[in-house]
């Protein structure tokens, strides 16, 4: 049957992986391509790949660590950052990823999205919506979680879906770094709306959180970063306790 | 040894290169009908449209694959590559596949999301095959896609999603795998390896 999906995700910054609190206070966790050899060898499903500051100083330094990282990894990879135009995620792609995400540059030019799924194929655009709770309901953020876009983030979806995404990532933003669980109702409202997969990310800390964000949040994928690069859960770990708790994944090797 | 890999712009076929130079057996990407016929191997992998298959036409390709199968050279589709071995597709209606097998290709039914994307399990593995030798039933592979290959003679391993259809189909020299062996960690290498003895 089809597994819910396990995804180790490294954000990185000049070809480090660091990971912070909100988006912020970032910490050094190491090289990107020995830790996603490292996840793909211990159970993960996937390797997304996020730069952080997406500088155009460290593009060739991010195509350079993507071309390191796909090398050796035979599990779907994908890589965001500041993607801002085809031609970027041409030159991404070249260099071993499998899919990309795009997030501002979709909000700026929603056409973006269309334009990259008749190139390569809907199931190699992810569209990542970062979101807030506000008095509006979640709102969807742009710029890294530093520009608030006063757009709906469940509509946000919706017509994501519309243009052709394969995939939605949706990142709490209240939840990211916190360790206190997925926020469940922003992942529900957008599983149940969207006829596409899934992912909930922002706020892993304990078995018990992926369990809830697949049962009730109905995800398809569920992905984390701090709890795999500070080794306080391993993945092979974490399976298994999914496993006991009734969740189908993939078993661990 | 030479093993060509198609590119016809359908999707990113760095990945499957990347696979075979891993395991030791380089290939070479290519548009080039002529070098498609003197290949050893051929490997058609693509996701995307059904459509897009029609630069095979264009090409000239569609009679180079069509002149090495039939002389008996090992074949391998993967994913839309798999899909176009069979004579049709509702994904394109009035386009026409190589039509190996005489079934159409289906869309997953409302009752599922798609497209089917993730690790499901290999049902039904046929000991005989040649193609998964080594690989047991309940392994996992990695699927991304929206229509489907029916079970048919054929099958050589069955996915349960939205009802049943062939996960790898093969007869002969000739073999599809739905799913994505260059993705799907060390089964997928196994069967690309199977593949290269084959």
């Amino acid at each position: 049957m089809l597994t819910k999906r396990i995804i180790a995700c490294l954000d990185v910054d000049g070809g480090r992986v660091v990971k912070g609190t909100h988006f912020m206070n970032l910490r050094d966790a190491g090289d990107p391509a020995e830790l996603a050899a490292i996840y793909g060898a211990t159970g993960a499903d996937e390797v997304v790949l996020l730069d952080i500051t997406a500088t155009s100083e460290n593009r060739n330094t991010l195509l350079n660590t993507v071309r390191r990282t796909a090398k050796q990894l035979f599990i779907p990879f994908t890589v965001g950052g500041g993607v801002r135009s085809l031609h970027e995620a041409a030159a991404i792609f070249d260099a071993g990823a499998d899919k990309v995400t795009i997030n501002s540059a979709a909000i700026a030019d929603p056409s973006l999205i269309t334009c990259i799924a008749q190139r390569f194929g809907s199931q190699a655009v992810v569209v990542a919506i970062d979101a807030k709770r506000s008095d509006r309901g979640f709102e969807a953020w742009a710029s890294g979680g530093r520009v608030p876009t006063g757009q709906n983030a469940i509509q946000w979806a919706i017509e994501a879906e519309q243009r052709g995404a394969g995939e939605i990532l949706v990142t709490s933003m209240d939840r990211d770094g916190t360790q206190t669980g997925f926020d469940c109702e922003l992942t529900r409202a957008i599983s149940r709306t969207v006829r596409i997969p899934v992912i909930a990310s922002g706020g892993a800390g304990r078995a018990q959180h992926f369990v809830e964000v697949f049962d009730d949040a109905l995800a398809d994928a569920a992905l984390a970063a701090s709890i795999f690069h500070f080794g306080l859960r391993s993945i092979v770990e974490l399976k298994q306790q999914l496993l006991a708790a009734g969740i189908p994944v993939r078993p661990p090797c | 040894m030479s093993i060509a890999i198609i590119n016809y712009n359908a999707g990113n076929i760095a990945s499957v290169k990347k696979a075979f130079d891993y395991l030791g057996f380089p290939a070479v990407v290519t548009r080039e009908a002529e070098l498609v016929r003197r290949a050893d191997k051929i490997v058609l992998p693509g996701v995307g449209n059904f459509a897009a298959t029609r630069m095979l036409d264009d090409s000239g390709l569609r009679d180079s694959i069509n002149e090495a199968v039939h002389r008996g050279v090992p074949f391998l589709g993967i994913c839309l590559g798999m899909q176009w071995m069979l004579a049709t597709s509702e994904e394109a209606p009035c386009h026409s596949g190589l039509g190996i097998w005489p079934e159409e290709c289906s869309r997953f039914p409302d009752e599922v999301k798609s497209p089917h994307v993730g690790w499901n399990s290999l049902e039904g593995c046929k000991g005989e095959s040649r193609l998964l030798c080594g690989v047991v039933s309940e392994s996992f592979a990695y699927f991304t896609h929206s229509y489907r290959v029916p079970l048919m003679g054929a099958t050589v391993a069955e996915c349960e999603y939205g009802g049943r259809f062939s996960a790898a189909i093969e007869h002969e020299n000739i073999f599809g795998v739905q799913f994505h062996p260059e993705k799907s960690g060390d089964v997928g290498l196994k069967i690309l390896s199977n593949f290269c003895r084959c």
